[in-house]
């Protein structure tokens, strides 16, 4: 059979993988879902809880379909879809073809590429077995360090709340931390680090006046999607505000304008 | 939000005891045991099958040294984000977040807006069955949404590569991250002080930390968040 990176057979196999991917969330759903109702939660709260989830998800799964077609120019459709809808991401995906591929001689994006089922297989291979520690370590770990937070609860509950915020403040931190990790083009005399300030900001005042909003109104379905709804509004005025602030792409050609320009001028 | 506060249900901890939520506990981690074992199998299916049916043998050289280089960064990295995430995903939700990936980015802040949504804590039972409701969503609709976009991709291209719309994509992590921060933030503030000062600092002054590293930086900033708030625990100041 001669081989191609969009063969319909990958598309059947990425295709039958993925569905069994799909089969374990329904089947977890329906689990905590049953408990759920069991433990007298209202069924009218879950469906709440369930909705909001599925809109926030929208604009997050919308970049992730942008990734695939962003790998695809190099390793067809099948692969990327697979490996976006199970464990990957873009970046770690990209390292790891980027990896294979300059030991097989060759390079992501390099026009004289020619996969072969061998290269194709090999690249796919790193993926999965680079990607795929937290698969079989979770059932491995997560029964002993559940068993272990709800004793540390037992001994200290007060201690066990602020240990736990403490987790979610830290994992925030480091993503607030990178919000501003273009700032220093400041102090160059660039401003498209301010961007995803700028952004963020935009976002946390959306999500504020939500809040305020439930406060004032006593209208709590707004809670529902004030998350979603933040998202969105943050990625909306990201447009504007990078046409206005400027991206590092474009601050990187006028700074090679300039060393052309000057390189002109000296000689 | 603060509304959620009035109606905050916080089960307690022993709730996991108590005969149905150990049953429903004991469940979920024989069934994610079942699941999680069975996709690496799966997974691992993809490129056998397509060797065996293009009778094409992996490039071994390539293999290793691809291996070589990407293999020991991920599965320390993959190491240190299964211990960091699963408190904070609860069971039925790292099992599936494990599998379905995109973790930082979409699973844990649906987790935690649900969290939040319904008042609960993540460490109750109450919690643990929101936030695995949340995941399963999220994981579901995450699927149905990519399926959909490779089916169209082709009518879809000149749009999802629109620059127009490049800022919007590129800058999804604030925007996240902004309303999510301002909920955790102002409720923990005493707690956020610190690990956000520092992470402000070796973001802005470390080059190197950026889209790439920041997935390496939340187990620091995590383990630095709790050696703090510990300190000041003791010391009688949270």
């Amino acid at each position: 059979m001669e081989f191609s990176i969009n063969h319909p057979l990958l598309y059947v196999l990425a295709g039958a993988i993925i569905l069994i991917v799909l089969a374990q969330s329904i089947f977890f759903l329906i689990l905590a879902w049953r408990r759920g109702v069991k433990m007298g939660m209202e069924k009218k709260k879950l469906r709440r809880i369930a909705t909001s989830a599925a809109v926030f998800t929208i604009a997050p799964a919308i970049a992730i379909i942008i990734s695939v077609a962003t790998l695809a120019k190099d390793l067809g459709i099948p692969l990327p879809w697979l490996r976006l809808s199970v464990v990957g991401s873009q970046s770690y995906e990209t390292i790891a073809a980027q990896n294979t591929l300059s030991a097989m001689g060759m390079q992501l994006g390099g026009r004289g590429n020619v996969m072969t089922a061998s290269a194709y297989v090999t690249i796919a291979l790193v993926m999965t077995i680079s990607i795929m520690v937290g698969i079989w370590l979770v059932p491995v770990v997560a029964k002993k360090m559940q068993k272990g937070m709800i004793n540390m609860e037992k001994r200290d509950k007060k201690w066990a709340d602020i240990f736990n915020a403490s987790m979610f403040i830290g994992m925030i931190a480091a993503f607030l931390g990178f919000v501003f990790c273009d700032f220093g083009s400041i102090f160059k005399g660039e401003t498209y680090g301010l961007t995803p300030v700028l952004v963020m900001l935009v976002s946390a005042l959306t999500m504020a006046l939500a809040g305020l909003l439930v406060k004032l109104t006593k209208w709590r379905w707004i809670t529902d999607y004030a998350l979603p709804v933040s998202l969105v509004v943050g990625m909306a005025a990201a447009i504007p505000i990078t046409r206005w602030l400027g991206s590092p792409a474009e601050a990187a050609e006028a700074a090679s304008e300039a060393a052309s320009l000057l390189t002109h001028v000296l000689c | 939000m603060d509304e959620n506060k009035t109606v905050e249900t916080t089960v307690a901890a022993d709730s996991h005891t108590t005969e149905g939520g150990a049953a429903y506990m004991n469940s979920i981690h024989k069934w994610g045991r079942i699941w999680n074992f069975s996709m690496v199998a799966v997974l691992f299916s993809f490129p056998i099958i397509v060797a065996i049916v293009f009778g094409a043998m992996p490039d071994w050289k390539g293999l290793g040294m691809g291996l070589l280089a990407t293999a020991p960064m991920y599965w320390a990295v993959g190491v240190v984000e299964t211990f960091t995430y699963i408190p904070m995903l609860g069971a039925g939700g790292s099992y599936l977040s494990f599998v379905t990936g995109n973790i930082s980015n979409l699973k844990l802040p649906c987790a935690l807006g649900a969290l939040d949504q319904a008042g609960v804590k993540g460490s109750s039972e109450e919690g643990e069955v929101i936030s695995t409701i949340a995941i399963a969503v999220s994981s579901i609709v995450t699927t149905v949404i990519i399926i959909l976009g490779v089916i169209l991709l082709v009518p879809l291209t000149p749009l999802l590569e629109n620059p127009v719309l490049d800022p919007a994509f590129e800058q999804i992590l604030p925007a996240l991250f902004g309303g999510l921060g301002v909920v955790f933030v102002s409720r923990n503030w005493k707690i956020a002080i610190a690990p956000i000062v520092l992470m402000l600092v070796l973001f802005i002054a470390i080059p190197a930390l950026n889209a790439g590293t920041v997935g390496i930086m939340v187990p620091v900033s995590v383990i630095f968040t709790m050696v703090v708030s510990r300190v000041m625990y003791k010391k009688g100041l949270l």
